[in-house]
């Protein structure tokens, strides 16, 4: 008894006439502090000051003094070219979880199989995602160029007996255009998880699915999507929450055009705050995205993901 | 200053001498051009700016110095019917197609490119184009010679006059604390004889008399020349207006351009941003 209270004794107190949990909570809050002092300076201070600019009517120039309360939002929210760029959001995301994720987990399959010269197709598939976005549009730009004679695409429809086709000046087009050059160059990422997602089921479950009498379609419904269940949902929250701030590419690409018909929520928040400088407004813009994104993530993080935590646990 | 660059070889094999001199001549021939398979015009409206330029031409020709000086200290309004009218126009010429393939999501380097290879007979354009053409050219030479420049054509009934231009505008910023030393600078830098040199190594196209003979390109001699002759030089919208202002009629007009918005949808775009802008 009386040995036993004395370690409990040194447990609690080593001398230092502080409490043991108090000390490490000490050393946790002196770890953490230099991340935290440079998160506060530039992403809460600026969220901060985004919200308070985001209530006046200001241009940049000057302190902000025109106060108009919400007025911006109000303006954002019946704006029909902001509600364009939220649906196309929407589409792009939509059509990243349709069409992405699944050639992605097809082609990690693929190259996660045994077969001669894997290594140097999953490193050419991966090869988009390591190249800027900059880079990447002006590559497609060339790709896409109307005239047959410059552009790739194009040259090949013509050869192939279609007429050309002016991708990124057809309003009708250009979205599933840029899907197309986002999905080129994010694919590789989502095949690299999937593949990591891959390694980590036991080959054994799928040799008792094999020896238990299940085809290769019904070991893929019943053995590896549940197993990869986590890195699925990953995938498709990396992905939805990649398409809601997609910016660079869009910009390089068309601006956001022609007429709109590629704007997102960060091309019109440029273009109001940047291009017109009506800054409050482009903060407003901001945080509204912010929130939308926040939102979404919370949602999914309780609703999706709490699973997946809890069995990390 | 803008003015209409034309290939002379596209307008010949079309049967005709150069850009009209009045609109509805100028609408006709771009029918002609058409038929000859010539494509009339290249524009790189994904830039905006660059399609802009027609519009405010014909704005410049239609509603004139008045009304935009009205319309830019708020006695006027860009939803008078000079400035829909000038919309109508522009969708006359949008509706003939004369316009190269993509030209929606076309840049102005595009808009080179189509120029500079001979694939377009006409660009409304700054007297910076020809280098541009040039540079953007596939064998880097541009279409050399058969390059011409001509006026916007004049517009019938409107209260422009017809030697009114568009254009850009720079000067010398000076602190009110400035330097005597530095107003003599500028003073050296805009007298006859150093416009003289600046024209001559083309670094620029005079604006002060006498500076002209520095000049030996016959296209700049041209566009110094049609700016001199000008009455009323009208600086481009979005740097005449506000950045914010200037951008909404960059937008406003690509809707004339893809042709989802009505002229007067065009107008009142443009109005209602002026109102909240300028008042």
């Amino acid at each position: 008894m009386a040995v036993e209270t004395h370690r409990q004794f040194r447990k609690d107190f080593d001398g230092s006439g502080l409490n043991r949990k108090t000390k490490d909570r000490i050393t946790i809050i002196v770890f953490l502090l230099p991340a935290i002092i440079l998160f506060t300076i530039f992403v809460i201070y600026p969220v901060f000051r985004s919200v308070y600019f985001s209530l006046f009517d200001w241009n940049g120039l000057g302190p902000a003094t025109d106060f108009i309360g919400l007025e911006n939002y109000q303006r954002i929210l019946s704006d029909k070219i902001f509600q364009k760029a939220v649906v196309n959001n929407l589409m792009i995301a939509g059509l990243s979880l349709l069409v992405q994720l699944p050639l992605s987990l097809a082609i990690a399959i693929m190259v996660g199989k045994d077969f001669p010269g894997r290594g140097l197709f999953r490193t050419i598939f991966f090869l988009p995602y390591v190249l800027s976005e900059v880079i990447t549009a002006i590559i497609w730009l060339g790709l896409f160029n109307p005239n047959p004679d410059r552009g790739f695409i194009n040259a090949i429809l013509v050869f192939l007996g279609f007429e050309s086709r002016a991708f990124l000046g057809d309003p009708e087009l250009v979205l599933f255009s840029i899907f197309i050059v986002l999905s080129w160059k994010y694919f590789g990422l989502h095949m690299l998880l999937f593949m990591a997602g891959l390694q980590n089921i036991p080959h054994e479950i799928e040799e008792a699915a094999v020896i238990d009498g299940a085809n290769q379609a019904q070991l893929l419904t019943h053995i590896t999507i549940p197993l990869l269940g986590s890195t699925i949902r990953t995938s498709a929250y990396l992905s939805v929450l990649g398409s809601l701030t997609q910016f660079t590419l869009i910009w390089v690409m068309t601006k956001g055009g022609p007429i709109n018909a590629s704007e997102v929520m960060s091309t019109y928040m440029y273009r109001y705050g940047f291009v017109r400088f009506w800054l409050g407004y482009g903060s407003a813009v901001a945080i509204v995205m912010l929130l939308i994104a926040l939102i979404f993530s919370l949602i999914y993080r309780n609703l999706l993901q709490r699973r997946d935590y809890l069995a990390e646990v | 200053m803008v003015g209409i660059w034309y290939n002379k070889d596209l307008f010949a094999e079309a049967g005709l001498e150069g850009p009209a001199a009045t609109w509805e001549q100028f609408l006709t021939d771009i029918q002609t051009l058409k038929d000859a398979g010539v494509t009339p015009i290249a524009v790189g409206e994904g830039d905006k700016w660059t399609g802009a330029f027609w519009w405010e031409y014909l704005a410049t020709r239609i509603a004139g110095e008045e009304a935009f000086v009205a319309a830019q200290n708020r006695t006027g309004s860009f939803a008078a019917e000079p400035y829909i009218k000038a919309g109508e126009e522009l969708l006359r010429l949008v509706e003939l197609e004369p316009f190269q393939d993509g030209y929606l999501g076309a840049t102005w380097g595009d808009e080179a490119t189509v120029i500079g290879n001979g694939e377009a007979a006409m660009d409304l354009m700054g007297q910076w184009a020809p280098g541009a053409f040039k540079e953007n050219s596939a064998d880097g030479e541009g279409i050399g010679d058969a390059l011409g420049l001509a006026p916007f054509p004049m517009v019938e009934g409107g209260n422009g006059d017809a030697k009114d231009v568009i254009g850009g505008g720079n000067g010398f910023g000076l602190g009110k604390d400035a330097p005597d030393e530095a107003i003599d600078f500028v003073k050296y830098l805009t007298r006859a004889e150093s416009q003289q040199q600046c024209a001559e190594v083309g670094f620029c196209i005079p604006v002060v008399k006498g500076g002209e003979t520095g000049l030996s390109d016959p296209l700049m001699i041209q566009v110094q020349e049609y700016f001199s002759q000008a009455e009323y030089f009208q600086l481009y919208y979005d740097q005449a207006l506000t950045p914010a202002l200037g951008n909404v009629v960059n937008d406003a007009i690509q809707g004339l351009f893809a042709q989802t918005m009505t002229p007067e949808e065009t107008a009142q775009m443009i109005e209602d941003s002026a109102v909240q802008e300028l008042e």
